[in-house]
């Protein structure tokens, strides 16, 4: 009787699973094909895709188009290709992740460990700048960008991104040094470390993971803005702006297939940030909600 | 003055206060134990002397300097915290010399400290390990290292041994004690366990609501306790406490209290000075190994009333047996040597030593002195 039962539920066990491995490969196939489409007709000559069947692999394979979207495809007026553009949004996203995340682990540090009267205020105030729309702000942070001599360069766009992201860093790291016990930091305390010693040997030291999640969520977020990019970028426009404007050219025929890489170009860096680091993510993700 | 000085010391969280003209002396080598149940204000008090909470009023002071907001690490004090509170990322040396290399102390005389305590803990072969690859015990004594390499004018632990198994527990309260004989340094203990205070201790403060109940010797604190608080609170099983009515005859004080069957018993005082509640209504306090069976009872008394009552339940416990029987409507517990011949339901004759019989005025709860 007991084996009969036994023998059914791994039957069942089988069925499900071969059910739901389905069902994923179903999922990820719906996923990947968009990106198969860019990836296939960003090797095409432009007549295949003008011609023929989106779906097909490429008769003739090409880098030209790659070529063309980095170096000398029309964005704009200009035939720079999308490479100064590039390099724009590395100088904006690198010290604007930067500094985001270092002042969101000092802010995290200081309304754990050195709480003082009206924190979970502010803390409040923090995280309500999370939920402000940004078409609100676009007119008085252009103010502010004018009168501070910052409007239209690629440190104003810096700035905007660090007002912008800091409420979310703070909330990482506030929840995960919550979970770090405050006998730690008395102990060091009593050892003579300071304010910025215990954060330095004590408190960065075991902020790997959240550290993860904090750079993976601003840099996909500043990389992929285009508001921001496109209302303060003035000369300095980022690599999102310069993509609208290459797909977006009206003179002449449409390229699609250097669009097409262009798109996939633009996408790169944030794919290359979630490979290398996308596992601590989600164990990140826990850690700081989770305790222990 | 003493060694280090707690003089009238309060604290008060908002309008709550919460120590209330707390006063102890400490002198040089003493190990002090602060004991009481959770919430008493233990913690308070020991991290007012750390300095990592700061005094309401009042004044404590280490080797006559006044502490009061001194830095906690310029007080020459060192702290073993209840969760350890090694650092992670630290390996065993590293977190042993953090304090020193924090005090500008040059590697090389850091690293003979290191090596001097290494060795007095056995902990030579872990040094290079992170406390997250050390069992419960070792961290204990890593925790213990760290605040022995600084060499600290006074010691501070807070429940240390509460997050260990029992086992280990008991262990590691041999290995502190064996410690501080061979070093005499100042130690401040807290502990909410009145037998880890009582074995550890020279001296005991007892708290209860942020108020120190009694401080002395584990001798004083368990043979003559201030006030039924402490009485109740140290010792374990607890003190049996009987209401009982005092009754002078021929000028010698007796204790009436009533047995099992609604009959009075009288039980002759050792100590004298009970005229003054004659006739009144007294609690008697009798510890459970005061209460045995006659040839059990300490030979060096100088005082034994017996009396027969029912046994309702014996519990052996390997090197003692305990017998609860009924006295007035209290439940008593009376420990006896292991191979006592005791049954349930047995009528038994029981022997107090009534010299180490206490005394309370039921009103104010404090012990009426000899
Ligand atoms: N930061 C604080 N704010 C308000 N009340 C506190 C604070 N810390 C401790 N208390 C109160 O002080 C009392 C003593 O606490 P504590 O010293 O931790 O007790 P314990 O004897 O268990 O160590 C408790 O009633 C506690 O609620
Ligand atoms: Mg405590």
């Amino acid at each position: 009787m007991s084996i009969a039962t036994q023998g059914t539920d791994v039957n069942t066990g089988k069925i499900a699973r071969t059910f739901i491995y389905l069902v994923l490969l179903v999922f990820a196939l719906f996923y990947l094909l968009p990106f198969f489409v860019m990836v296939v007709n960003s090797l095409k000559p432009l007549d295949e895709i003008t011609g023929g069947n989106m779906m097909a692999l490429p008769d003739k394979w090409t880098i030209q188009p790659w070529l063309s979207a980095w170096s000398s495809a029309q964005i704009g007026v200009e035939p720079t290709g999308l490479k100064p553009y590039f390099v724009n949004s590395i100088l904006m996203v690198v010290p604007a992740v930067a500094i985001s995340t270092f002042l969101g682990a000092l802010n995290g540090y200081v309304l754990t460990k050195w709480r003082f009267r009206g924190d979970t205020i502010l803390f409040g105030l923090l995280l309500f700048s999370c939920f402000i729309p940004f078409q609100i702000v676009l007119i008085p942070m252009a103010t502010i960008l004018g009168k501070i001599g910052l409007a239209g360069t690629i440190p104003g766009l810096v700035l905007v991104h660090v007002v912008y992201g800091v409420g979310f860093t703070t909330l990482y790291y506030r929840n995960y040094y919550a979970a770090f016990p405050t006998e730690l930091v008395r102990a060091a305390m009593m050892d003579g470390a300071g304010f910025f010693r215990i954060f330095w040997r004590i408190m960065l030291p075991v902020s790997g993971p959240i550290t993860v999640v904090s750079v993976i969520w601003q840099f996909t977020n500043v990389w992929n803005d285009f508001l921001f990019g496109a209302s303060f970028g003035g000369q300095s426009q980022p690599m999102t702006v310069a993509l609208n404007n290459l797909v977006q050219s009206s003179t002449g025929v449409k390229e699609y297939n250097v669009h097409f890489a262009g798109a996939i170009l633009a996408a790169l860096p944030t794919l290359l940030v979630y490979i290398v680091a996308g596992r601590y993510f989600v164990r990140g993700l826990m850690a700081g909600s989770v305790k222990g | 003055m003493g060694f280090l000085d707690i003089s009238n010391v309060t604290k008060s969280y908002g309008n709550v206060e919460v120590l209330h003209q707390v006063d102890i002396k400490v002198e040089e080598g003493e190990f002090l134990v602060l004991v009481g149940p959770s919430g008493c204000g233990k913690s308070t008090l020991l991290n007012m002397i750390a300095g990592l909470e700061g005094i309401t009023s009042g004044d404590i002071s280490i080797k006559g300097r006044v502490m009061n907001g001194v830095h906690p690490s310029n007080r020459n004090i060192a702290m073993v915290f209840q969760s350890y509170a090694l650092y992670p990322n630290m390996t065993v040396g590293q977190n042993m010399t953090f304090g020193l290399e924090m005090h500008g102390v040059e590697k090389s005389k850091r690293d003979v400290a290191l090596k001097d305590v290494a060795k007095l803990l056995q902990l030579d072969q872990l040094l290079d390990r992170k406390p997250g690859q050390l069992s419960g015990g070792q961290r204990q004594r890593v925790a213990m290292g760290r605040a022995l390499v600084r060499d600290p004018d006074v010691f501070l632990f807070d429940e240390p041994l509460s997050n260990l198994d029992a086992k280990l527990r008991v262990d590691m309260r041999t290995e502190i004690k064996k410690l501080h004989e061979k070093l005499k340094t100042t130690i401040v203990y807290v502990t909410h366990d009145q037998i880890e205070a009582l074995t550890l201790s020279t001296r005991i403060a007892v708290m209860n609501g942020g108020y120190v109940q009694q401080l002395g010797t584990p001798k004083e604190i368990y043979d003559t306790p201030a006030n039924l608080f402490v009485a109740t609170f140290m010792g374990s099983p607890a003190m049996n406490v009987l209401p009982a009515k005092v009754s002078m005859v021929d000028g010698v004080p007796y204790a009436q209290i009533i047995d099992g069957e609604g009959q009075p018993v009288s039980l002759r005082f050792s100590q004298e000075n009970m005229e003054d509640w004659d006739g009144k209504d007294i609690l008697l306090g009798i510890r459970p190994e005061a209460l045995t069976d006659p040839e059990g009872a300490d030979r060096k008394s100088t005082n034994i009333a017996t009396f027969h009552n029912a046994i309702d339940v014996t519990e052996p416990a390997g090197s003692d047996t305990f017998v609860t029987t009924t006295l007035g409507d209290a439940d008593v517990i009376a420990r006896m040597r292991a191979d006592t011949d005791v049954a349930s339901g047995q009528m038994f004759e029981f022997a107090v030593n009534m010299d180490k019989a206490v005394a309370f005025d039921p009103v104010t709860e404090q012990r009426i002195a000899p």
